[in-house]
């Protein structure tokens, strides 16, 4: 079975599949890393994204085979409940979830983002924010927690 | 593919084995992990099981005071993330007179809770909160009469506080452990058990942090779509190419060369199963099927008009009032007529259903994210052929789901999936068929006349509604699973009222609101968020705004001198405030630029014994292109007595976005064959990029009874934009969405209606 080197959260992984096409997402759900959702499958929805070496991508659409050698963070590798980053902290502070299904993937892609752009303005944040989809209407207050992460008081 | 030995999954199941989630509360700890007294808990919890007092009558089924002094309450609504984890507690330590660390809560599990009915239409607080508060008051009455008994002093010298009854004057008193710890209360909810003063509320009022939103922001919460029981494999259902297609015949051997996948098949009913997830998605896509031809949709463009026209349709006479004025209208009253329409909508969860069925000949376990747990006993019961006792329904936190998307019908295919391979089997639906087959918030054809004299008095008003007869309050859905597969069902949810908020909330003459209920609709009509009450909301105050425009009043103070309630009053007069609302009639001075601004607002008093809400606009509308920016949302909201305001506050955001998203956005469309708006493109949802700046303002009644918070915000939010947009540009838009295209024809002239 092909065996792919992976860093994941920090640690060496050996992922094996007989399918070198199986989905990113797949794969670290397996591995007990549920916080990635499958929100489509279809690269649509942004509640699948994971950081892979820094930039935010979508895991359900990024086979396996193409991490190779890659380092790929997922919300668990950020921070924990007693040892957040900054990001989750504010998004506790805010209250931002609701359902919470679509926020890793939200928190994910506003790491990205801070990541290339420590002070992003709203504009920047709510660009950077249109892949990922949330039903529940938490927008307004995943802005603010963006804008606090940053320094920047919403 | 192999996971390695180090993977943490199995403590992330141990968290949930045997029973619903469990919060525990360490006040001013806003990083507590939910959970953190689960594992111990949950496994005392399934012992308790067996001895669960669960009649929703007695106080037992909602409360105990542990022998540790610690206080554990049982809830049968269930957290969908509007903060009902934090809320309920909230109330219980409240009137009981304990602290908030000190309470233990297990919610939504047929094993262990009450049934409290479905957690929807608003009432988590308002019927299920106020259940919790009664018991909680009657066991204070009960521990205060003991600690009487005992101490030798009068009960109305006693207080309970802290977890323990004192004489109020100070002086040794006995803890709640003391006076009952470990033993059973064996008492009835007493209805005339006192409520505190709702002055010495202390954790009423506050906004106190969602316990569970930590785990959110971490990854650590347990979802449905997380939870794994041993030995359980994944599924896969196959939806039928068409509506109402029956399955012709399957090719097995399409799908031989996928290791362990096994191809069920129940009548019209068919599923792949495999030992991973993975498997079973590529084996869904390569089993070959022949499917018959389906039962045929109308065509979508003639759907007001077939609604209208639909053979069979019962008239009700919902509300009628007649004048005490026979005077024919003066002459400078104007009479006007218009139709509005509002289309068929997903409940656009953003994951896809997922739910896990373990059953077998002795009984069945789901787990599942449906809004009625405890509604879904019996509907189970029948179909598995099983006594209702002998099925558990146990609650995990889903994707957002606004009234009845999938979850129910995910379960039902683990339930009979389940029963067929003989091993516990988690569905997992895809995004193609939580779009194209989760049950449909209705269409709903309105027309209104109406005559208004020059004074602004309505003279006579007329709402006719088309309206699905299966959404009649009726216990009316089917389950795809039992259908297919030929059980037998007791359907036990319904599509919720969809008739309501019909009449005008102002003064007027003669008034009448009949509803024309249609004998079939096409696709299975579902609650999806206030049922109805956004496209009648829709009607009538895009109406009023019509007949404020027709006698060139002004809106907001035509609003103003109709309504009779203060409560009415004070909404519409915040929102005045709120956006300095400059006296004028629509459309307004700037209408006819190419880029038109203007402002609008709406009112609801929702269901006629609910919250108050009114909800102003600005927009700003592109004549060339069409399109609509709404830049600001202005709310202001009385929902009584306020249990947490920042919980209420996320809902009114949430119900505002979500409803803006609906009428700007989204439209189920189909074929003659079936629904064709089954992925982010062609069902796409309001973008970060689009959603406006709110201001909401929450206006607290400590002293009125809490009324729902979760969805009578979306009702306004149609008619305030659909006037924003007049007002903005004099064109008036009377079917959603508010596409573009929309936009420019009404601006054009054309008439936004689809023929009728
Ligand atoms: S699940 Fe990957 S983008 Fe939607
Ligand atoms: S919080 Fe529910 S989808 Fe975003």
């Amino acid at each position: 079975m092909p065996r792919y080197d992976i860093r994941i959260n920090g640690a060496a992984r050996t992922i094996e599949t007989s399918d070198p096409d199986q989905p990113l997402l797949y794969a670290l759900r397996g591995l007990g890393l549920t916080a990635t959702k499958f929100g489509c499958g279809l690269g649509r929805c942004g509640a699948c994204n994971v950081l892979v070496d820094g930039q935010a991508v979508q895991s359900c659409m990024a086979p396996v085979a193409s991490l190779e050698g890659k380092s790929v963070t997922t919300l668990e590798g950020l921070g924990t409940p007693a040892n957040p980053h900054p990001l989750q902290a504010a998004f506790i502070a805010a209250q931002v979830p609701q359902c919470g299904y679509c926020t890793s993937g939200v928190i994910i892609s506003a790491a990205a983002l801070l990541g290339e752009k420590p002070k992003p303005s709203e504009a920047e944040i709510r660009t950077a924010l249109d892949g990922n989809l949330c039903r529940c209407g938490t927008h307004v207050r995943v802005v603010r927690a963006v804008l606090a992460a940053s320094g920047q008081e919403g | 593919m192999t996971t390695s030995p180090d993977a943490p999954r199995l403590s992330r199941r141990t968290l949930l084995e045997g029973g619903a989630l469990m919060v525990g509360f360490a006040l001013g700890d806003a990083l507590a992990p939910v959970g953190a007294l689960a594992q111990g808990a949950a496994r005392s919890a399934a012992a308790a099981a067996a001895t669960r007092i669960l009649d929703p009558k007695e106080v037992d089924a909602y409360l105990a005071i542990n022998g540790d002094g610690t206080v554990t309450v049982w809830c049968g609504k269930v957290d969908l993330g509007q903060g009902l984890r934090v809320a309920i507690p909230q109330i219980a330590a409240d009137e009981l007179g304990i602290g908030l660390d000190r309470i233990t809560y297990v919610e939504g599990d047929t094993a262990l809770t009450p049934d409290q009915g479905r957690t929807a239409g608003s009432y988590g607080i308002a019927r299920g909160g106020m259940q919790i508060r009664q018991a909680a008051a009657t066991a204070r009455k009960a521990l205060v009469e003991r600690a009487a008994h005992r101490l030798g002093v009068p009960a109305d010298e006693l207080v309970a506080a802290d977890g323990a009854v004192r004489p109020r004057t100070g002086g040794a008193g006995l803890t709640f452990a003391e006076l009952i710890g470990g033993a059973r209360f064996d008492l009835k909810l007493d209805p005339k058990a006192p409520l505190k003063d709702p002055e010495s509320y202390t954790l009423v009022g506050k906004p106190l942090p969602r316990p569970d939103v930590p785990a959110k922001c971490t990854g650590t919460l347990t979802y449905m779509h997380d939870h794994t029981v041993p030995g359980m494999l994944h599924a896969r259902v196959i939806r039928p190419a068409s509506v109402g297609a029956h399955l012709v015949s399957v090719d097995e051997s399409s799908v031989a060369d996928l290791p362990g996948v096994r191809v069920v098949r129940i009548q019209d009913f068919l599923a792949v199963v495999a030992a991973d997830e993975w498997t079973a998605i590529k084996a869904a896509g390569a089993l070959k099927a022949q499917w018959s031809a389906g039962s045929g949709l109308p065509a979508q463009a003639e759907l007001p008009a077939l609604l209208r026209a639909s053979p069979g349709t019962t008239e009700q006479v919902l509300t009628t009032k007649s004048s005490t004025d026979a005077a024919p209208p003066p002459e400078d009253a104007r009479s006007l007529t218009a139709t509005y329409f509002w289309p068929m909508q997903s409940h656009a969860s953003i994951g896809p259903s997922c739910a896990i069925a373990d059953v077998s000949a002795a009984g069945a376990t789901i787990w599942t994210a449906s809004q009625g747990t405890h509604g879904n006993q019996a509907t189970f019961a029948r179909f598995l052929g099983l006594p209702k006792d002998k099925v558990r329904l146990i609650y995990l936190d889903g994707a957002g789901c606004y009234g009845m998307n999938s979850h129910e019908d995910a379960a039902a295919d683990a339930a009979v999936l389940s029963r067929a391979v003989g091993a516990p089997v988690r569905v997992q639906w895809s995004r193609q068929d939580e779009l194209g087959w989760d049950p449909k918030g209705p269409p709903q054809l309105i027309d209104i006349a109406g005559t208004i004299d020059a004074a602004g008095y309505i003279r006579d008003w007329r709402t006719d509604m088309w309206i699905p007869e299966n959404t009649r309050g009726l216990p009316s859905i089917p389950l795809l699973a039992p259908e297919a597969a030929g059980l037998p069902q007791t359907p036990g949810l319904n599509s919720g009222m969809i008739s309501q908020n019909g009449d005008p909330p102002y003064r007027t003459g003669r008034m009448q609101v009949v509803a024309h209920w249609l004998k079939t609709a096409p696709l299975r009509p579902a609650p999806l968020r206030s049922p109805g009450k956004p496209a009648n909301c829709f009607a009538v105050e895009s109406f009023l705004d019509e007949l404020a425009a027709a006698a060139v009043l002004d809106p907001l103070q035509l609003r103003l001198s109709g309504l009779t309630d203060q409560r009415g009053k004070a909404v519409v007069e915040k929102i005045a405030e709120m956006m300095s609302w400059e006296q004028r009639p629509s459309p307004g001075p700037n209408s006819d630029q190419p880029v038109g601004r203007g402002r609008g607002l709406a009112y609801i008093h929702y269901k006629h014994d609910e919250a108050h809400v009114a909800i102003g606009m600005e927009v700003a509308v592109e004549r060339a292109s069409g399109a609509i920016r709404v830049e600001r949302v202005f709310c202001a909201h009385d929902c009584g007595q306020i249990v947490n305001p920042d919980g209420v506050r996320a809902q009114v955001e949430g119900s505002i976005i979500q409803t803006l998203s609906r009428v700007l956005k989204e439209e189920v469309t189909f074929d003659r064959e079936r629904v064709t708006s089954v992925d982010w493109s062609s069902y796409s949802l309001l973008t970060f990029s689009e959603v406006p700046k709110l201001d909401i303002a929450l206006i607290d009644r400590p002293t009125e009874p809490p009324l729902g918070a979760g969805e009578a915000a979306c009702a306004p939010v149609a008619a305030a934009l659909a006037n924003a947009v007049f007002d903005a540009t004099g064109a008036r838009l009377r079917t959603v969405p508010f596409t573009p295209e929309r936009v420019k024809a009404a601006l054009g002239g054309q008439a936004s209606m689809p023929r009728t």
